[in-house]
């Protein structure tokens, strides 16, 4: 299934994913509304489930809140792609599986409103006729992904 | 081959042997810390992982800190979750207004040195002054650590800073993070640990010490490492024999060292909006601002209050000033040598301990178009009132002599 990109840049930062005032507002579902409002004001409105992000360097820097990665996945975000994650964000993501996704060479070569194809089980992103390799995940964390983030993976254990 | 200061915390408390950037391993944290903002989530996720006790309550921390005194009425929602949470599951250590979480973790002796401990917030990695390994994470890990008492971690690679030499009168250990920022970027540190010696970092005190590691997660970084000496000794209240383990072997093998001349350092601010656009105060003296912040757990410590003080006593600030101690034991021992005094004479407005201003919350935010120099971490767009509000930040010294003459001053 084709997926519509949604293109950011470096060091996009948690502020700018959500917003510290809207932390607390009771749950994500009321959150996602503000998803990336300072960067592009009508986000929220146009992305449609199954879509991707793709950034540069740096996605998700800054805090430690949850409701980054959270408020994606609440909007339905098939995936993050980007040429590197903050820390934090990337565990996040993972446990509450949002599959976050490196890849070096994808960013450079698409837009927002670009068409790509997301093959999560070979790790392959195909855009433009181009196919682009992406870093496989520990396989730790695969098997969290796998299971549907942390909480379905510890209520199997 | 030798190992770091955060492989030889790692293997402490795994008890492994030997372990190595790149692998994966299983810690049981000494402590935790949950703060007020977060606490709703962690209690929601910790129910729905079907846990029905804590592995250890003693190990857990929750204080209030982001939302205190409440500014909104919802804020209230979140003490009361906290406090249902605490008596439920039996938690002892709570701090309902003592002060900013990251200070009272080593100020009350939760954090201690070769410790390992995890939070949920990014500057967790300010414990890291004390040579311990903490870092921030997010609300569902925490809650699975509250019913496993465990989280897996990659042994990061360690960049080594090494500081030598003394710093100029008008330079503070947060004109050294802020220069070291602008050198790695604000992802140069990502998932790596970072290890500071040096002359320049032994003749520092523990405070200093703590701005440093506060805003090592600015370049991405895992921690921030000081080994612990006399003065970490002291204030952690254990032995030097105690701590006799925690340091780097002479082979260690570091993934590269940066090396700083105290001497060359000069007085910087990041200019808006990214914590690694750093220019020397003198390339920006004369902007005109609207506010200046002194505090937050980055620089609301007595020797950051004593400075300030040092350079208003006697004078006016020309533009709002807020002063924000880190913590209750700060406040008061700010009061009783008179810097609290001195600061409010100059017109400061000198506010409870907490998070409100440096979260963009409460106590001081800032409106479209206004500048402020501001001592705490994070200048990025919408962190302190309205997106369009540029943040300079800098340190306790640079703050107060901007704050006399209401434009950016060298300190």
């Amino acid at each position: 299934m084709e997926s519509t990109v949604w293109k950011f840049g470096n060091d996009v930062d948690t502020d700018q994913i959500i917003a510290s005032q809207y932390l607390l507002l009771p749950d994500v579902e009321e959150m996602k509304q503000y998803a990336f409002e300072s960067l592009d004001p009508g986000f929220a409105g146009k992305v449609k489930p199954g879509d991707i992000i793709v950034a540069e360097e740096n996605f998700g820097c800054g805090s430690s809140r949850e409701q980054a990665p959270a408020v994606l996945k609440a909007l339905g975000v098939k995936a993050v792609v980007a040429k590197s994650f903050a820390r934090i964000f990337y565990r996040n993501a993972i446990n509450i599986g949002l599959p976050a996704m490196v890849c070096r060479d994808l960013p450079g070569h698409v837009d927002t409103g670009d068409k790509a194809e997301v093959d999560m089980e070979k790790g392959v992103i195909t855009a433009g006729g181009q196919e682009y390799p992406c870093t496989k995940l520990p396989e730790y964390m695969q098997k969290i992904l796998n299971q549907g983030g942390l909480i379905a993976s510890l209520n199997k254990e | 081959m030798g190992n770091t200061l955060i492989e030889k915390i790692i293997m402490k408390n795994t008890g492994l042997k030997d372990v190595a950037p790149g692998q994966i391993v299983t810690v049981r944290p000494d402590r935790v810390m949950i703060h007020d903002i977060f606490i709703p989530f962690v209690a929601e996720k910790f129910e729905e992982m079907g846990f029905t006790k804590l592995d250890d309550p003693d190990k857990v921390v929750l204080i209030y800190d982001h939302l205190v005194p409440a500014s909104l009425v919802e804020d209230i929602r979140h003490f009361k979750i906290g406090d249902a949470f605490a008596e439920k599951y039996g938690l002892t250590h709570v701090h309902r207004s003592d002060g900013i979480c990251h200070q009272l973790m080593t100020e009350q002796g939760y954090a201690k040195p070769g410790n390992i401990v995890f939070g949920t917030d990014s500057h967790t990695t300010t414990y890291g002054c004390v040579g311990c390994f903490s870092t921030g994470i997010g609300y569902t890990e925490m809650a699975s650590i509250l019913g496993t008492g465990e989280l897996w971690v990659r042994v990061p690679e360690t960049i080594k800073v090494e500081l030598e030499g003394a710093l100029p009168d008008n330079v503070m250990a947060k004109d050294v993070i802020l220069t070291l920022l602008g050198d790695l970027h604000s992802d140069g540190a990502t998932y790596k640990a970072l290890e500071f010696t040096g002359s320049g970092v032994d003749a520092m005190s523990v405070s200093s010490r703590m701005t440093i590691s506060n805003m090592a997660v600015e370049a991405g970084a895992k921690c921030c490492l000081f080994r612990p000496d006399e003065k970490t000794c002291e204030y952690s209240k254990v032995s030097m024999e105690d701590v006799a383990w925690l340091k780097a072997d002479p082979d260690a093998s570091y993934e590269r060292t940066v090396h700083y001349d105290a001497k060359d350092i000069k007085p910087v601010l990041a200019a808006p909006s990214r914590v690694d656009n750093i220019h020397k105060v003198s390339e920006l003296e004369g902007t005109p601002i609207d506010q200046v912040f002194i505090g937050s757990c980055t620089n609301g410590r007595l020797e950051d209050l004593a400075a300030a003080a040092k350079i208003m006593g006697g004078k006016k600030v020309a533009v709002r000033t807020i002063v924000t101690p880190a913590s209750r034991d700060i406040y008061k021992a700010a009061l009783k040598a008179g810097y609290l005094e001195t600061l409010s004479k100059a017109g400061c407005i000198i506010t409870q301990p907490g998070c409100g201003l440096c979260c963009g919350r409460a106590g001081g935010i800032l409106a479209d178009g206004e500048k402020v120099l501001a001592t705490n971490n994070r200048n990025f767009l919408g962190r302190m009132g309205s997106s369009k509000v540029e943040i300079f930040l800098g340190s306790p010294k640079t703050a107060a002599c901007s704050a006399i003459s209401g434009r950016i001053t060298m300190p």
